[in-house]
């Protein structure tokens, strides 16, 4: 059972392969992702965080997910020395850099919580997947090319892992620096990364893809992730575990 | 150590890689990925997380909560008087800031002699916005191949998407402003 909405400017799909599957359970895994829009976009007027950036609530008004959200973003700032700091210059939170792959995660647990064991959610490109597809194999998730994304350059095999990829909006051979608008980005393009779940995945694909060509480096050195890093020119770098996702029977 | 075993039996292929003449045309093959080894200095950080980190620059759009997307006024197109009235006027045409959740796009479309030459972007979703100095220090040579679409059915495909949607609003808004009358 699949179904597929657009919800926070992205697409996201959820798929069920249990026989178990209802309607009840996709509708409430999308009025999941609902909520987090209301909560946590920073674009709303009434959100969460926006009424606390206003300083319209105080902390002891915080909702349990805005306060989870808050603390792992804490964590993730420690973990990366400050470079993952959703606070801005002007005391303001931002932190939707961490909230789509945390959302995809709780969307998953509660599946996992009303008895589902196979399926994925893939918000965005970003994908938590979870026992095995309809035919009882591992999930075969795509990695799209980034020169062109009607296509697929590579296939791997996941059963519980989340993966999630970074990368730059390009046009032809073109890719913009959003920072330097008049500098086309150099060498790396786009970055997937496979780790234990989809959260873990997306922060640190998010981390290694601000590093650059370096990013590859930092993903081999993260014990339980593997990546595969997409430079201007068309060639893949890859970790020395990747390749073993991309045996369907491995 | 299964990966220090690959990194010291790549670079033994290595070595015999730079002591023989290459072959030609490989598609798939070890090389040194540049890992820059600029800041060498840097103590070793904790479980691979980069020691040295430059603050990032969070100028994130969203510090100043922005009620509605705001259309930009268009440069003055060039004046080019087309014969057989083209779909769109020459010039250039700034699309509207339209929200990508993560953050905003803005694109410009370039018209030449009534066609779509160049569509760039103004804006960019600025999630990764960051410049960061990591510690690199010898890295294990990794596995590098040059791409190659598949022909493969898959069940999910990964890839960098969000912004799509967001592009094709601000490049509609400034084709419209593009389009000529009649």
């Amino acid at each position: 059972m699949t179904e597929t909405r657009t919800l926070m400017g992205m697409t996201i799909t959820v798929e069920i392969a249990d026989t178990s599957a209802s309607k009840d359970i996709l509708d409430e895994v999308f009025a999941f992702f609902e909520y987090v829009d209301a909560t946590f976009s920073t674009y709303k007027d009434t959100s969460e965080i926006t009424r606390i950036n206003k300083k319209e609530l105080r902390p002891a008004d915080y909702g349990e997910d805005m306060k989870t959200v808050l603390a792992l973003s804490e964590q993730t700032k420690k973990e990366t020395n400050g470079y993952f700091d959703i606070i801005a210059p002007d005391g303001t939170y931002d932190p939707s850099g961490l909230v789509k792959g945390w959302a995809i995660y709780r969307a998953a647990q509660l599946l996992e919580q009303r008895g589902m064991k196979h399926f994925y959610v893939n918000a965005g490109g970003d994908i938590q997947t979870r026992g095995k597809n309809n035919a009882g194999e591992k999930w075969s998730v795509g990695i799209k090319n980034p020169f062109n994304t009607k296509e697929i350059v590579k296939t791997v095999f996941l059963q519980n892992e989340g993966v999630a990829t970074s990368g730059t909006y390009l046009r032809g051979q073109h890719i913009w620096n959003p920072k330097k608008r008049s500098e086309a980005l150099t060498e790396i393009v786009s970055i997937t990364v496979i780790g234990p779940n989809v959260y873990e995945a997306d922060r640190f694909a998010t981390a290694a893809f601000a590093m650059g060509k370096d990013g590859i480096g930092f993903i081999e050195k993260l014990s339980g992730f593997e990546g595969y890093q997409i430079d201007k020119n068309g060639m893949a770098t890859m970790t020395s575990g990747f390749e073993e996702y991309t045996n369907a029977h491995a | 150590m299964r990966k220090f075993f690959l990194s010291s039996s790549v670079i033994a292929l290595f070595a015999l890689y730079v002591l023989f003449p290459r072959p030609r045309a490989e598609d798939t093959h070890a090389i040194i990925p540049s890992l820059a080894n600029e800041n060498k200095k840097q103590s070793r950080p904790v479980a691979g997380i980069p020691a040295t980190i430059t603050p990032p620059n969070i100028l994130a759009p969203t510090q100043v909560p922005v009620q509605a997307p705001k259309p930009k006024p268009a440069p003055t197109p060039a004046r080019v008087i087309a014969k057989n009235k083209p779909l769109f006027k020459d010039g250039e045409y700034v699309g509207n800031v339209a929200d990508a959740y993560y953050g905003y796009i803005q694109v410009k479309a370039v018209i030449e002699n009534g066609k779509i030459t160049d569509v760039q972007f103004l804006e960019y979703p600025n999630d990764r916005r960051t410049s960061i100095a990591i510690n690199t220090e010898a890295m294990p040579l990794l596995k590098m191949e040059a791409i190659r679409a598949q022909n493969a059915q898959v069940n999910i495909i990964s890839g960098a998407t969000d912004s799509s949607i967001a592009f094709r609003e601000s490049l509609a808004y400034a084709l419209t402003q593009a389009k000529n009358q009649t």
